[in-house]
């Protein structure tokens, strides 16, 4: 969880403290937003790229025989700080995990924050330093970002855009459409704990609970398995969706069927109590912090072997199989020994009324 | 999780299973009243496991599904009002009405909430005091005594700005409905094992003394539907009809009487419309005059004249009542998914016609070697 932020530890802060919340001053390009930049984002984000504040920054990339793996994605979760984690940490292990489903090590990431108007410059302050400790932690430099502001009531406090840069090692060959018949389906810990650590705090639904978001870089788990073995087909990180969408966009993307066990899906007990209690189906609840491998059938003990010895991999178990039967179709097998469809979910999940 | 695995146990399933198979000799119509049981049985994949003589017919216990679409119409009328704070249970914002559902008021800048429990819908009436705060109120017997707790709290904390939509519905007239339907041809109920933890089961007996059919209260775990479904089998082999209980560990003849209490305090029952088959008498409630405050039929009486007419496309109502199973409806799956639904069932995940789509869309497709 993101330490609170220690206002005393500010480099020169006083043109910020006149103003306790974001105004739209801080949006405006003039002094206000510099000072922003120059006292809130750089300390915090520092490095000799950033430090330019160039209009873009310049990369020294050395490909030889790699190549380069490019993702980006908005955050906009609410609330903005919840159980085990914030909005900050979110945004660098949200990318950098889209990075390292392609076998990437990330190394670069820019920043876009998006800032209500009155938004409290504390929170801001909370937030940043959550997202500069996750950077640190993942070992990725911030090295370009920007600042805007919106009018109150034109944002939900504060949005982050991330894009993230990482390099493929030579040999490394992942990618949705990989999965053959055979390849065993590997989910790499409990499944849900994020959404639900979400759902506790969300208004109207509020419930007492020690679930924790999962929020996590996978990058090193992802490294460690292809250290165990290059022959990995497919990797996925379970975001929105859940498992079940995740398992659905491969199944799809590679034209063969997926077949599992759902008791063999792992799931912390308070996150099957509380999915229970809304009425949702835990296959479908968001993770951040947890992958889907597809990997060679014959070499699945010998990877799932190197996830269980990286922390978060300790509980990766084998769900299940690539079929040839229904392509496209992901079908799980009931505890009862029934089968059923996995679809992707409609929309939004929604608490069932009894 | 206890409580719960032990009723999911897959070997003492398939024991019960075989049991069925065992007992039974022809085939017998057999209805789940309820839709969570419903999407229970689809969801483990019991159907497949039963003996083809067992047909299991979906019944009208899905709250979502029964709200008559002049509700959901009086819904979004209030939610699009901006001095109205609309708080519902999350699964009614996808429910069609004639024109758009409260997921699109809300897109359109209405203030549409979704809550758990009617008390949180309370609350927010007590942190907005300038805003008016309705609670749509449906459901069956099971939600009837939250909902008519938060009215009571609302009018002894003296909370004005706190209104109900009601549309409340209850089980036993809608069975009666059923047997007295000339094509309707049900052998046996599975009644619903959470209406019958509030009511009990006492109100069954004149059913079967009338009808001379089985009703057996089941819960909603693999083990107590497959255990409902033999003591279903059984009486019907006999030639018996009785009133059984197959969710003791809930559920007792006379229910929870606090429970009972209050909504009998704050409800009276009256003549309700269930969207896709329409009037049934006395299977709702309504609020007593004493409550009338908080009705917000008669807080906002320019509701009173919205009346629209269902789609003739949907064939919900014959879903609803047994007569068809979702898909065979000429639309499942083509002009109706859970993405565009053109009828109620297939907008809840307790509705019969989600509950195929999502879980047993592709049956026939199905690899038959990974059915037992």
């Amino acid at each position: 969880m993101s330490e609170p932020f220690d206002i005393s530890t500010w480099t020169c802060p006083l043109p910020l403290q006149n103003y306790p919340t974001i105004v739209m001053g801080h949006g405006s390009g003039g002094r206000m937003m510099s000072d922003l930049i120059r006292h809130m984002f750089l300390p915090l984000l520092d490095n000799e790229v950033l430090h330019q504040l160039g209009d873009a920054a310049v990369l020294d990339i050395d490909l030889d025989l790699s190549r380069l793996a490019f993702s980006t994605d908005s955050f906009v979760v609410h609330p903005l700080i919840f159980p085990g984690g914030s909005i900050g940490d979110l945004a660098v292990y949200g990318t950098v995990n889209d990075v390292a489903m392609t076998g990437a090590r990330p190394l670069f990431l820019s920043a876009a924050f998006i800032l209500e108007e009155g938004l409290p410059m504390e929170k801001l302050g909370q937030i940043t330093t959550a997202f500069a400790a996750a950077a640190e932690k993942t070992g990725v430099q911030v090295v370009t970002g920007d600042t805007k502001v919106v009018n109150k009531g034109h944002g939900d406090g504060l949005f982050i855009n991330t894009t993230g840069i990482g390099l493929i090692p030579p040999g490394v060959q992942i990618a949705p459409g990989n999965a053959r018949e055979g390849d065993a389906v590997i989910v790499s810990g409990t499944i849900g704990d994020h959404g639900m650590a979400i759902m506790s705090v969300r208004e109207g639904l509020e419930f007492e609970t020690r679930i924790l978001s999962d929020t996590a870089p996978l990058h090193e788990l992802v490294e460690t398995m292809l250290a165990a073995s290059l022959d990995i087909h497919c990797l996925r990180d379970a975001t929105r969706g859940g498992l079940a969408a995740a398992l659905n966009e491969l199944a799809k993307s590679s034209r063969v069927g997926i077949s599992f066990e759902e008791d063999r899906v792992p799931l912390q007990p308070a996150v099957k109590a509380a999915c229970e209690m809304l009425g949702m189906d835990p296959l479908y609840v968001a993770n951040e912090g947890k992958l889907v491998a597809i990997v060679n059938g014959e070499i699945a003990d010998e990877v799932l072997a190197a996830m269980h010895s990286h922390p978060l991999g300790q509980e990766a178990t084998l769900i299940g199989r690539v079929v040839v039967e229904h392509p496209g179709m992901v079908v799980s097998k009931t505890g009862i020994g029934g089968s059923r469809v996995v679809d992707l979910p409609a929309g939004e999940l929604l608490p069932r009324i009894c | 999780m206890k409580y719960l695995d032990e009723y999911r146990d897959g070997e003492l399933t398939r024991k019960l299973l075989s049991e069925i198979n065992q007992a039974v000799t022809r085939p017998w119509k057999i209805m789940e009243v309820c839709g969570g049981q419903t999407h229970s049985i689809i969801k483990s994949g019991l159907d497949q496991l039963l003996p083809p003589e067992i047909d299991l017919v979906h019944g009208p216990g899905c709250p979502v599904c029964v709200t008559p679409l002049e509700l959901i119409d009086k819904a979004i009328a209030l939610a699009s009002q901006p001095e109205i704070i609309f708080a519902s249970y999350g699964d009614m914002l996808r429910v069609p009405g004639s024109e758009k559902d409260l997921f699109s008021v809300k897109a359109a800048g209405g203030d549409v909430r979704i809550v758990y429990s009617p008390l949180d819908a309370l609350k927010i009436a007590r942190q907005n005091p300038d805003k008016t705060v309705v609670f749509f109120g449906i459901g069956f017997e099971t939600t009837a005594p939250a909902n008519a707790m938060a009215v009571m709290q609302a009018k002894n904390q003296g909370i004005k700005n706190f209104a109900m939509l009601v549309s409340h519905v209850t089980v036993p007239p809608a069975i009666t409905a059923i047997m007295e339907s000339p094509q309707v041809q049900v052998n046996a109920f599975l009644a619903a094992g959470h209406v019958c933890t509030v009511m009990g089961y006492w109100e069954y007996q004149q059913l079967v003394d009338k009808y001379q059919v089985p009703v057996v209260v089941m819960g909603f775990e693999p083990v107590d539907i497959a255990r409902a479904i033999l003591m279903c089998v059984k009486q019907l082999e006999n030639g018996q009809a009785k009133v059984a209980n197959a969710y003791a560990r809930s559920v007792d003849e006379a229910g929870n009487l606090p429970a009972q209490d209050i909504i009998n305090q704050v409800f009276e029952t009256t003549d309700r419309a269930w969207r896709g088959i329409g009037t049934i008498p006395l299977s709702g409630y309504r609020l007593r005059a004493a409550y009338h405050q908080f009705d917000a039929e008669l807080r906002f009486p320019e509701i009173q004249t919205i009346n629209p007419q269902e789609s003739s496309l949907c064939i919900s109502g014959l879903v609803l009542q047994g007569l068809k199973k979702p898909n065979e409806c000429p639309a499942f799956g083509k002009e109706c998914t859970p993405q565009s639904p053109l009828g109620a069932t297939m907008v809840s995940s307790e509705g019969a016609c989600a509950a195929y789509y999502q879980y047993g869309r592709y049956a026939a497709n199905l690899d038959q070697k990974e059915d037992i």
